[in-house]
């Protein structure tokens, strides 16, 4: 059962350097807090406890969506809701919208950032591995200022990431795939959160692949891998030999372990399926 | 503890309080009475503790209290009007979309919150954004029978 939370003081700075200020004074007694899905359900548990809560929600100019210099600019505290429906990334982003919309239920979309989702570093997430096929960057700032890193250097490993102690996360920033190109996220789910989620970004003309595509497979591993996918470059889409061996390549891209969302073999098998219905669809087929 | 003082608007009326930052949305709405959002799994997955923020659906059970700060609070206890049932409750009990009961109030809410911001969804557009709502008597059909005539009702002027 869970119990009464442990009393905690709730700040709510008005600026990111406020914020920044906050958490080195604080320390390891305060937590960043923004829609809380995570990190109270783990407070109710007794799973950990802190003596301050930091607000970044109420943060200004931390929440906007826009679409500049080739990229869409997603706010830290753009909500899982804000982003499924936002005319930009409905135009820009449309995987990104769908897989989106697919997150949780409609309660933990209104209330979940796509900051607090990264930043909590759950293996079983979904936006990680499409954020990583698209080249997308997360933008945090500490007391040196603002710097990004590519999803493989912010996902470290399971609940670890690679934000330091006095840093928040602003922004993430997403390039708008070429024109020509196809972005694609399937997933498959027992539970509450992905079993196996695979992303993939390809350019396809005249019936070939012009490039390997960038395929992705999360939720798996504690971090997304890279699939090589050499082996359909210039490969034309109906070459069942070379899409046999990019998904082999996938299924042996992950390290899968058994836990209540499937066992190891069967996780592997998934994403074999799973990058095979990715590259079918990125070829055009339903 | 941190007391805070907030002003927000609970089910139509504007409250005045003092909340502790550390209580649950949940605790403080059932202290006060409105025991239409019950607890039940409390990890946000049942819906059982549902209740509407400027419109939209939130898990009680996972929510700070003092988040509702400045905002307007909805409960199934606000929903019906000098006596009248809402179109949705009406529709509800039309379709017999109830058998315990237990998870009838997050179901209304939730179904409310659809049909403000999409009249006329269609059998997969209910289904998707009710998924996150759990019946233990499992009468899944007559409630998506209930927000389809609700919405179609609504949208004959009807409603
Ligand atoms: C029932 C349920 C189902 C779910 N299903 C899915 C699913 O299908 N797919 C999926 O991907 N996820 C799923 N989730 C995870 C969901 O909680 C996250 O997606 C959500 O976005 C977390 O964001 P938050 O704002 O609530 O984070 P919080 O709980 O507020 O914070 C989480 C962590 O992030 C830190 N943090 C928050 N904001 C920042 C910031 N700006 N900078 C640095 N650190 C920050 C906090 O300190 C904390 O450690 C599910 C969760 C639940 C409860
Ligand atoms: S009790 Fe809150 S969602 Fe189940
Ligand atoms: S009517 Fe019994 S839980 Fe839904």
């Amino acid at each position: 059962m869970p119990m009464p939370l442990h009393p905690f003081v709730l700040h709510r700075p008005d600026s990111a350097e406020e914020v920044i200020e906050l958490r080195s004074a604080l320390g390891e007694d305060a937590a960043l807090y923004a829609g809380g899905t995570e990190l109270l359900s783990a407070m109710k548990m007794g799973a950990i406890s802190y003596e301050h809560l930091i607000d970044v929600k109420r943060v200004p100019g931390l929440r906007e969506i826009f679409d500049q210099d080739g990229s869409v600019h997603i706010g830290a505290t753009a909500t899982h809701h804000e982003i499924e429906n936002h005319p930009v990334v409905v135009d820009r982003l449309p995987s990104l919208a769908k897989l989106t919309h697919s997150v949780a239920n409609v309660r933990v979309r209104v209330a979940g950032t796509i900051a607090g989702n990264l930043a909590f570093g759950e293996p079983h997430a979904d936006p990680p591995a499409l954020l990583m096929a698209l080249g997308g960057t997360v933008v945090v700032q500490g007391a040196k200022g603002r710097r990004s890193m590519d999803i493989a250097e912010f996902c470290v490993g399971a609940y670890e990431t690679g934000l330091r102690e006095d840093e928040l996360i602003v922004e993430v920033d997403v390039p708008i795939p070429p024109p020509g190109s196809v972005a694609t996220y399937m997933k498959f789910q027992v539970l509450e959160r992905p079993s196996v989620g695979v992303a993939c970004l390809g350019e396809i003309h005249d019936g070939r692949f012009t490039s390997p595509p960038r395929l992705v497979i999360g939720a798996v591993d504690e971090v997304p891998r890279l699939v090589d996918a050499a082996a359909i470059d210039g490969a034309d889409i109906q070459d069942e030999a070379g899409m046999g061996a990019v998904c082999d390549a996938a299924s042996r891209a992950v390290d899968p372990t058994d836990d209540l969302s499937g066992s190891a073999d069967y996780k592997r098998h998934l994403v074999g399926v799973l990058a095979r219905r990715v590259l079918r669809k990125l070829a055009g087929e339903p | 503890m941190s007391a805070r003082k907030i002003s927000f608007v609970l089910n139509r009326r504007p409250q005045e309080t003092e909340i502790d930052d550390s209580v649950l949305l949940l605790d403080f709405l059932r202290d006060r009475g409105l025991t239409g959002a019950k607890p039940s799994c409390e990890m946000e997955v049942c819906g059982s503790c549902t209740i509407l923020i400027d419109g939209l659906p939130f898990s009680a059970c996972t929510t700070l209290a003092v988040e509702v700060e400045g905002r307007t609070v909805e409960t199934i206890e606000g929903v019906a009007r000098n006596g009248e049932l809402h179109p949705i409750q009406e529709a509800f009990v039309e379709r017999f979309a109830m058998q315990c009961g237990f998870c009838t109030p997050g179901m209304v809410l939730t179904a409310k919150a659809l049909l403000e911001s999409n009249p006329d969804p269609s059998r997969d557009d209910i289904l998707h954004w009710m998924e996150g709502n759990i019946c233990r008597c499992t009468g899944y059909e007559s409630i998506v029978e209930a927000i389809l005539s609700a919405a179609a009702k609504a949208g004959t002027g009807d409603g």
